[in-house]
């Protein structure tokens, strides 16, 4: 079971570990198709042709494999839907909690790849 | 984007925003949505919409969706996620420019910016959002299993979500800053009737504290200005919502709360430019009610480019 949005889905940590070995810079969205999830999606989708240098991914938050994303260290206090990671290069360099506007995804996106 | 002149042109993508596409766009005429976030406004953050006619319930983001296919089934164009740098409403023909570069012309303009919901402003609310500080119950209220939380506010929402979270939360505490609450008279006897919930009135949080999540609050009674601290899970906010009007505040009348001053056929004090939805003076702010200011700014704006 996947979300329903115009990313590309994770739904395995299999997905997980090959996206991350393959890839150097990445955003995944790890939530719900609910309020505060569906407007980072949405500005994820746009930012894809932006940003080409960076791969955007979503992951079902309720999906027992999401524990990948859940249960990160990084992710240790985060008490809102939807958690953002992104990863360079294997590592998690920045990861929030709860909906983000667009300044704030790409002032991350700026400065983190 | 090549074509850049349009009758009319609505600032916002809300259901105000969108019905009001769908009206101008199905009277053939010429009309582009230019819109800062996603479409939807507040209604895409509205986990189950009950009341809204002919539909048993809905998500808010499937009504959004909806609203938008079927205004650009007719013709409207949606420009979502942009940027509004400038704008001149004031002549013959409106200008508004689109991340700087792009200049859109119009005879006519409705705004329809709506609302975004209210924040305390104090400190650490930023810094705590998302680690015990929440503007939804829907989406984080399985955060709080058997723990122990308090809800800010005194309106509806405040009094309705606190009830829903006491199925996840073992305490609810409201509190409120007057000795009375704003809500339906419904909504305030199931809150005070509920057993897990109690209230600390006339009062209003001052300071959150923690670590690497909330731990805590620093709370202030309004009668004596003594402060004190109260630890808690995390910290619910419904305090409702303040207009998005800044942009146009020195050019268009605005009450003392920053909403847009209309007459009944929703024109502003500038002729040619129209308002609808939650960031117009009005008393309930509803889908239903935006819907309904959108039709009449959408047909009124027709009647004037028509009439010029």
């Amino acid at each position: 079971m996947n979300l329903q949005t115009n990313l590309e889905h994770i739904s395995t940590e299999a997905d997980y570990n090959k996206i991350v070995s393959d890839n150097e810079n990445i955003m995944i969205c790890c939530g719900r198709m609910g309020p505060m999830c569906v407007p980072v999606y949405a500005e994820m989708e746009d930012l894809q042709n932006e940003y080409s240098n960076v791969k955007f991914y979503d992951m079902l938050f309720d999906l027992p494999e999401a524990g990948v994303i859940r249960n990160m260290p990084e992710c240790a206090g985060f008490m809102g839907l939807p958690f953002t990671v992104y990863i360079k290069n294997g590592k998690v360099v920045k990861a929030t909690s709860s909906i983000q506007s667009r300044e704030q995804i790409t002032e991350i996106l700026d400065s983190v790849f | 984007m090549k074509d850049k002149k349009f009758d009319i042109i609505i600032i916002g993508g809300g259901p105000a925003g969108l019905t009001a596409g769908l009206y101008v766009a199905r009277a053939k005429v010429k009309v582009l949505v230019l819109n800062e976030g996603i479409s939807g406004g507040q209604m895409v953050l509205t986990h189950e919409i009950a009341n809204y006619p002919g539909i048993n319930t809905i998500s808010g983001f499937m009504l959004s969706r909806n609203m938008q296919k079927q205004a650009e089934s007719f013709g409207c164009i949606v420009k979502s996620n942009i940027k509004i740098t400038s704008f001149n409403l004031e002549g013959k023909v409106k200008t508004i420019t689109v991340n700087e570069k792009d200049v859109f012309e119009a005879k006519a303009v409705i705004i329809a910016t709506g609302g975004k919901s209210r924040k305390l402003n104090i400190e650490g609310e930023n810094e705590f959002t998302g680690k015990g500080i929440s503007y939804c119950a829907t989406c984080d209220g399985d955060f709080f299993q058997d723990k122990e939380i308090i809800v800010v506010g005194g309106g509806n929402s405040a009094l309705e979500e606190a009830v829903a979270l006491t199925q996840y939360a073992k305490k609810v505490t409201i509190v409120h800053q007057f000795d009375h609450f704003q809500g339906f008279k419904h909504a305030i006897e199931t809150a005070k009737n509920h057993k897990k919930v109690d209230f600390i009135l006339e009062s209003e949080i001052v300071r959150f504290y923690g670590s690497q999540s909330l731990d805590g609050v620093i709370i202030k009674d309004l009668k004596t200005a003594n402060e004190f601290t109260k630890k808690i899970d995390g910290v619910f906010i419904f305090i409702g919502y303040v207009p998005q009007t800044m942009p146009f505040k020195n050019i268009i009348k605005l009450s003392k709360r920053g909403e847009i001053i209309a007459d009944k056929n929703m024109a502003t004090n500038i002729p040619g430019v129209f308002v609808a939805g939650d960031c117009r003076e009005k008393n309930i702010r509803q889908i239903t009610t935006a819907v309904s200011d959108g039709t009449i700014s959408a047909l009124k704006a027709i009647e004037y480019i028509q009439s010029k």
